[in-house]
């Protein structure tokens, strides 16, 4: 994977690094070491700011001047004018889609104030508690995880000050540690973390690992595309000033078919997606079925018939819900091709591929008909 | 003697008399001069008791002046805000809101909507008819004691002069929250043809619904009997409303804070001190809390004053009279005629009843109210006639051929002739005269408030889109209100509110601006000027795409007008 990842560089971009000396270089980051983790700096979701740990880490010397960096702006996490203005606006957006994915899911009243009540509902990631504090308003009992302590500190402060919220849980530790602890929720969330993440793959495992036998996850991401690098760092962070400069790596992101090939490794399947677009005229963000910069997906556990997917194999995999089959994979040109259908009959996903990079990879995009996500 | 010690109880009721116990003050005053009567009832009285006498009698009277001056400022001004306590009355409450007695006042709601009017009650519906907002505890503050009694109209009473034109747009809205029904068992007229000219005689201008392929261009209804459909339409349902018969007084928002000090008052107060609640101050004493305060008390909103929302605005000089008036025969028709000074509407209400709306200049205002009935209606009808100018007759420009290739084979109104209005032979109620203005306030949402209605825009009745503009708020804000639950944001959050505010704003503006736009452009009697305005009659009365287009936009069909 990160030899993919090197290697699906243009070279401007690489050109822009030389010049950018904030910018940090994707081989001198210690990603390349399997043990060690990428300390982010601030960025559109500084609650992703998580180092999750594999077994033998050990932490940096860059971690502390990170976390001091984080910890200076922490205080403005609730400041809807502040540096966390991008994450506040999105956040309804982002709402929207849990709430009409996951209502469908367990079968809840889309109509009613409170339709998540009884589930419990973990945050990986949850910074300041944005989005924590919407799910608990729903009925959730909600669980917040966050790996900045100050970040803990100011969502418990901030929950405790409204009583429909006072009841979520806060804590400082790690997916993995969670896991450790058997613990289980019927919902897990992860949203604009894994680009952050040193192992994405252990990072879905543990995700997956979390989640409660009949339960659903929902990760959220920025895409690896020309349009993400020009949208989110070149936009954002140069010309817009929304974020730090550095806040997110491009070579980080994940395109939706990587997403879907890691969580299917973890045992959970991808079954819908969406992305979110920025109209700069109305100042608001939407959902649609463009999944070129920022997507959300929702992942349920695959109940039969995993299989893995090997390079050059050709595979198979039926499930209760739907059909998905790898058609081929080749390694040698990096070509994917996949095709899911669905039986649902308010879903059609159409599968638009294009090539990027002259045939060193292939993006495939998802296409989801627009619904309704507002109920 | 007497006099020194009836003096010190004035005094003592003075500083003990806080925002309540008016009534107790002048009890306790009755109390004493009963005791008193009973000691001093002699025959002869010198003159020192004939004063003394006078003092006593006028006592009652002067320490109920006193304390309702008193009770007011010293409320006001006197005793500064205390955050912990409910109750200003020094003698009485504890400094603590734990007193159990007068914390049972304070309560706390999702939602206040200050100012029950049409348009507060309308949302009031709104919510309750909406299946996630349904469950919100809201509180209506409105000093009117009509709001506390159920059917407050008597089916044989003559026509209300205060009336409103509903557009079709406002109509689909009330029939959704289910209110309609209530408006159709009282009196009510649906009109389904409008003729516009005026004084110079040049052009006219005839709508009927049928251009648009409607069934009306709007009803009539009087605003009590709108007050009341909506009113017992929201009692009639299972929400969770109170009705606080007060005026607001006082409001309180503080910045969101997030310190953690664990403060030993209430719950409430403590969300209120960390900016989560705003807290009301009624006039009567009580206070109430709530995560969102609605402004919907009209022109002079006293919300929009406290929020410290400023607003633009100018004032027409122009008043507006109103009355109801009998024809001899039935009218269905909406008659508006542009006069020098002003436009005069005459609207059907029902049966041989219309409303009159004259504009006209304050002088002319005073004039017209205070002169007698007949000389009254001999005005009126000499200016619906052939005062200030000739009728128009159909055909003097661009009668058929000009436009004939315009029309496109459409039947439309535009063959029909220019109608007389109907006399008016009988004053049915008195005439009211109102000055009108414009105003806007630059924001509709400020941090825990918004302004709805005619508290965030005041407009020219020349259309009658006034209260309609208050129902579109009224139904775009319940609907933000609807989203805002469903993604579990707190109601009171500014950004929740700005969506609201962009939703509406364009669309009064633009409302506001054509509406102005017509007044500015009718009260200037220039040649060439009033040329323009004629042909401009001419090209909507034969144009049919443009009379479609004015008719969806009157109609509130249309959000902005000439972009279908």
């Amino acid at each position: 994977m990160a030899s993919s990842k090197l290697l699906s560089h243009p070279r401007w971009h690489r050109l822009l690094r030389r010049n950018l000396p904030n910018a940090r270089l994707f081989s001198g980051l210690p990603s390349q070491h399997p043990g060690s983790v990428p300390e982010p700096q601030n960025h559109s979701d500084p609650k992703s700011n998580n180092k999750f740990k594999t077994a033998s880490s050990t932490p940096s010397s860059l971690k502390e001047a990170e976390l001091a960096k984080f910890a200076a702006i922490s205080d403005t996490w609730w400041d809807s004018e502040g540096p966390f203005k991008p994450l506040h606006n999105m956040n309804p957006t982002r709402l929207a889609f849990i709430r009409s994915t996951l209502c469908r899911h367990f079968r809840k009243d889309p109509l009613s104030a409170r339709p998540f009540e009884g589930l419990r509902i973990i945050d990986v990631g949850c910074g300041g508690g944005i989005l924590s504090e919407p799910l608990a308003r729903m009925g959730a009992i909600v669980t917040g995880i966050d790996a900045v302590e100050k970040n803990i500190k100011i969502a418990r402060l901030h929950a405790n000050m409204d009583p429909t919220t006072s009841n979520i849980e806060y804590y400082c530790t790690t997916a993995e540690k969670l896991v450790d602890e058997q613990r289980k929720f019927d919902a897990v969330i992860a949203l604009e973390v894994i680009e952050h993440v040193a192992d994405s793959a252990e990072f879905c495992k543990s995700l997956s690992a979390l989640t409660a036998h009949e339960g659903a996850t929902v990760v959220s991401t920025l895409n690896r595309s020309m349009r993400s690098y020009a949208s989110a760092i070149v936009a954002a962070e140069y010309l817009l000033h929304w974020l730090p400069k550095g806040t997110h790596q491009w070579s980080s992101f994940l395109t939706p078919e990587e997403l879907t090939m890691i969580l299917k490794r973890a045992s959970v399947d991808v079954k819908e997606m969406a992305g979110f677009v920025f109209n700069p005229i109305t100042g608001r963000w939407s959902l649609s079925d463009d999944i070129s910069v920022n997507y959300i997906a929702f992942v349920q556990p695959i109940t039969r018939n995993e299989s893995m997917l090997e390079s050059g194999e050709q595979s198979k995999v039926t499930r209760n819900i739907g059909t998905t089959s790898v058609l081929g994979w080749s390694t040698g040109c990096k070509q994917i091709i996949l095709q899911l259908d669905s039986i649902e009959a308010i879903e059609a996903i159409m599968i638009e591929s294009c090539s990027m990079y002259n045939t060193l990879s292939m993006t495939v995009r998802a296409i989801v008909q627009p619904r309704l996500w507002l109920v | 003697m007497v006099t020194v010690k009836r003096l010190a109880l004035s005094r003592r009721c003075r500083q003990n008399c806080g925002h309540s116990n008016r009534i107790d003050s002048s009890e306790a005053t009755h109390r004493f001069n009963q005791t008193f009567k009973s000691i001093e009832a002699k025959p002869n009285r010198s003159a020192k008791e004939k004063r003394a006498q006078q003092v006593r009698s006028s006592i009652p009277a002067m320490n109920r002046i006193l304390a309702t001056k008193a009770g007011s400022n010293v409320y006001r001004l006197r005793f500064p805000w205390r955050p912990f306590s409910n109750d200003a009355a020094p003698k009485l409450s504890s400094p603590t809101a734990g007193n159990p007695e007068k914390g049972s006042e304070a309560q706390q709601y999702d939602i206040a909507i200050v100012g029950g009017g049409m348009v507060g009650l309308a949302l009031a519906c709104s919510l309750a008819s909406k299946p996630l907002t349904k469950h919100l505890n809201v509180a209506i503050v409105d000093s009117n004691p009509a709001l506390g009694r159920k059917n407050f109209i008597k089916k044989d009473d003559l026509p209300d002069a205060r009336v409103s034109t509903i557009t079709p747009a406002t109509i689909s809205f009330l029939k959704d929250i289910n209110a309609w029904r209530f408006v159709e068992q009282h009196r009510h007229a649906y009109f389904d043809k409008m003729q516009v000219w005026d004084y110079t005689g040049l052009s006219y201008a005839k709508y009927n619904a049928r251009d648009a392929d409607r069934e009306v261009l709007g009803c009539v209804v009087e605003n009590k009997v709108l007050l009341s459909s909506l009113l017992s339409h929201v009692q009639d349902m299972d929400f969770l409303k109170k009705i606080h018969p007060s005026r607001l007084t006082s409001m309180s928002i503080l910045p969101n804070s997030s310190s953690s000090e664990v403060d030993s008052t209430s719950l409430m107060t403590a969300l209120f001190t960390h900016g989560r609640l705003a807290k009301l101050e009624l006039e009567d004493g009580s206070s109430l809390y709530a995560k969102l305060v609605v402004g919907a008390d009209g022109g002079k909103s006293r919300v929009r004053e406290l929020a410290g929302i400023r607003t633009t605005g100018w004032n027409y000089s122009q008043n507006a009279i109103i009355c109801t008036v009998e024809h001899a025969v039935e009218n269905h028709c909406a008659w508006q005629r542009f006069l020098p000074s002003g436009p005069l509407a005459v609207l059907p209400i029902c049966d041989k009843f219309s409303n009159i709306v004259w504009t006209m200049t304050p002088k002319e205002s005073s004039d017209f109210k205070s002169m007698t009935d007949d000389d009254f209606l001999k005005a009126v009808n000499h200016a619906l006639y052939y005062g200030y100018g000739p009728h128009p007759t159909s055909g003097i420009l661009g009668s058929s051929d000009l436009f004939s290739w315009l029309k496109g084979g459409i039947s439309s109104s535009a063959n029909d002739c220019f109608e007389i209005p109907p006399k008016v032979i009988k004053l049915a109620s008195e005439r009211m005269a109102f000055p009108l203005s414009l105003r806007h306030a630059n924001d509709y949402a400020s941090k825990r408030v918004v302004l709805i209605g005619d508290a965030a825009h005041t407009v020219h009745p020349l259309a009658g889109q006034g209260v309609n503009l208050g129902f579109g708020d009224a139904s775009s804000l319940s609907s933000v209100i609807s989203e805002g639950i469903a993604v579990g944001t707190d109601i009171g959050e500014v950004s929740l509110l700005k969506k609201y505010e962009a939703d509406r704003k364009p669309a009064n503006i633009t409302m506001m601006a054509v509406l102005d736009g017509f007044q500015k452009a009718y009260s200037v009697d220039f040649g060439p000027l009033n040329i323009l305005r004629a042909a401009a009659f001419h090209g909507a009365h034969h144009i049919s795409p443009l009379k479609k287009s004015i008719i969806s936009y009157a109609s509130g069909e249309m959000r902005l007008p000439l972009f279908a």
